[in-house]
């Protein structure tokens, strides 16, 4: 038993379709519970009820990263060891990334408008966030270019590689260009800069929501993606027969 | 309703806007996902 | 690889518009900007770099659909792709034919133009210097993505999309470098990284093309 098993179609289907209710229950009690838990909290003495709008944006931003990653090794499964589930999962997941960077920025923005008196300030991190949903609309534009499965699965591959090295190139280029106003990482492990308990216990519970949330959309999109794939390829046989 | 000052209309504007944007997304994934299904139902049992 | 070359030289140099298209578009990009922005030198000067490296980035990008799909229409990137010469080396030749076609007669034109957006003397040689390092990053990054898209219906625009992003740092460090030479600050790191990008571009973006042309050809 090894997980390359997963890596079978049929198997991914049977795996994930039994999986899946408890996946989305998850994820619809964790996302439900942590939004109205965080929407609920008491006013920061800085921030007001501004601060209510960090349950959407920290995860989302987490999210838009941890995506494109997730991307990055389905990509190279797909392009090493050609799983065809591989290259479907990164097709599906390059959508949710770009909704969950979308909500980063919309979000930000925002928040960004009483807090810092802007709606957008060409800030690092933000500006590392545009260049991020460059990417991810670049890429989708490519998937949906191609006509070729096989071949799109690889030209978005190298694509993501490629992408990849340099969203990270941007994202120090970026600091260079221009220093910040966007405060440090929200979650730091020294004591003294975390945010009270108050706030960080519906964090966590949103954190995981969204993870579980992608999970969901993820398993869901990718057995839409297979089925299409079975249907292209029943309709093929067809033609022929 | 619980009090939410100054800049009631942020909040609430984020949270409409990411969860509209959120619905929206898993829609259009429920969406695809019953018509392939549907789809290849379809041609299955014709097939 | 030399033949080659001189191939796409010749070609490039036949079909007109190889040399002077781009410098073409280029002008006209920094005499509409002034229209733009207004006349004043306190206006334009500041800007100048940037409008600068912006135009080299456009002129670039125009002619890069031209690198693949001409020799993919009539069939001669299938003959160079089973060549006892290896892709990548095709590649990386393409990708200099592009930028002595393209980036060299802007960086010649560049001063001229610098001088017509004010941009102080001072600034002349970060500027010539920023234009030698970053564009051959430009014309490798740019042949990648003519690669992806070469087999493509509609692949003009969606090159775009997917080229641009990879310029950002580029031009982030180009334009910062012509800046502190502008105000006469340390030009060391802007420097040092731009050409540190163009190197690791050249170094590993043939390999990526290479394999997205195969896919291509499959």
């Amino acid at each position: 038993m090894s997980i390359w098993e997963y890596a079978n179609p049929v198997k991914f289907m049977r795996t994930s379709g039994a999986a899946l209710p408890w996946v989305v229950a998850g994820a619809a009690v964790c996302t439900v519970t942590g939004l109205v838990w965080g929407f609920l909290t008491p006013e920061d003495y800085r921030q007001g009820s501004t601060v209510k709008i960090v349950f959407l944006h920290v995860p989302a931003a987490m999210m838009a990263i941890n995506i494109w990653v997730m991307m990055l090794v389905a990509s190279l499964i797909w392009l090493i060891r050609r799983h065809h589930v591989s290259a479907l999962a990164a097709k599906a997941a390059a959508p949710i990334g770009a909704v969950m960077t979308l909500i980063g920025l919309i979000t930000g923005a925002v928040w960004g408008q009483p807090m810092w008196g802007t709606w957008w300030e060409w800030d690092p991190r933000l500006t590392s966030f545009l260049i991020l949903l460059l990417f991810y609309i670049g890429y989708i534009a490519l998937w949906s270019a191609v006509e070729d499965p096989d071949s799109a699965a690889d030209l978005t591959g190298v694509l993501c590689l490629v992408g990849s090295v340099f969203a990270l190139l941007s994202r120090y280029a970026v600091f260079f260009w221009n220093q910040g106003l966007h405060q440090g990482a929200s979650l730091s492990v020294q004591p003294g800069e975390r945010m009270s308990a108050v706030y960080r216990y519906p964090l966590y519970l949103t954190m995981l929501g969204f993870g579980l949330l992608f999970l969901a959309l993820l398993l869901i999109r990718t057995r839409t993606e297979i089925r299409r794939r079975r249907l292209a390829a029943l309709q093929a046989r067809e033609m022929r027969a | 309703m619980i009090e939410l000052g100054k800049y009631a209309g942020a909040v609430i504007g984020a949270y409409g806007l990411s969860l509209a944007l959120l619905g929206g997304l898993i829609w259009q994934t429920l969406a695809a996902n019953a018509r392939a299904r549907r789809d290849l139902e379809r041609q299955e049992n014709r097939g | 690889m030399i033949a080659l070359l001189g191939r796409d030289l010749r070609l490039a140099v036949r079909a007109g518009g190889g040399f002077g298209l781009g410098v073409a578009f280029f002008l006209i990009l920094c005499a509409l900007v002034p229209f733009g922005v207004g006349p004043d030198t306190a206006a334009l000067q500041p800007i100048a770099a940037g409008i600068l490296w912006l135009g080299a980035l456009l002129a670039c990008l125009l002619s890069l659909d031209r690198i693949f799909a001409l020799d993919h229409e009539d069939g001669s990137l299938d003959l160079l792709a089973t060549s006892p010469l290896p892709l990548e080396g095709a590649v990386a030749v393409k990708a200099l034919a592009h930028w002595i076609t393209t980036g060299l007669p802007l960086i010649v034109a560049a001063p001229l133009f610098g001088i017509l957006l004010h941009l102080p003397p001072a600034a002349i040689p970060a500027l010539l210097g920023s234009l030698l390092l970053g564009t051959p990053a430009l014309s490798m990054l740019g042949a990648f993505g003519a690669a992806v898209t070469v087999g493509l219906r509609r692949g003009g625009l969606l090159l775009s999309l997917l080229v641009l992003p990879l310029y950002i740092p580029t031009l982030i460090f180009g334009t910062e470098m012509i800046r502190r030479g502008q105000e006469g600050g340390d030009m060391g790191p802007p420097l040092l990284f731009l050409a540190g990008i163009t190197a690791g571009v050249l170094a590993v973006i043939p390999f990526a093309a290479a394999a997205a042309l195969r896919v291509n050809l499959r």
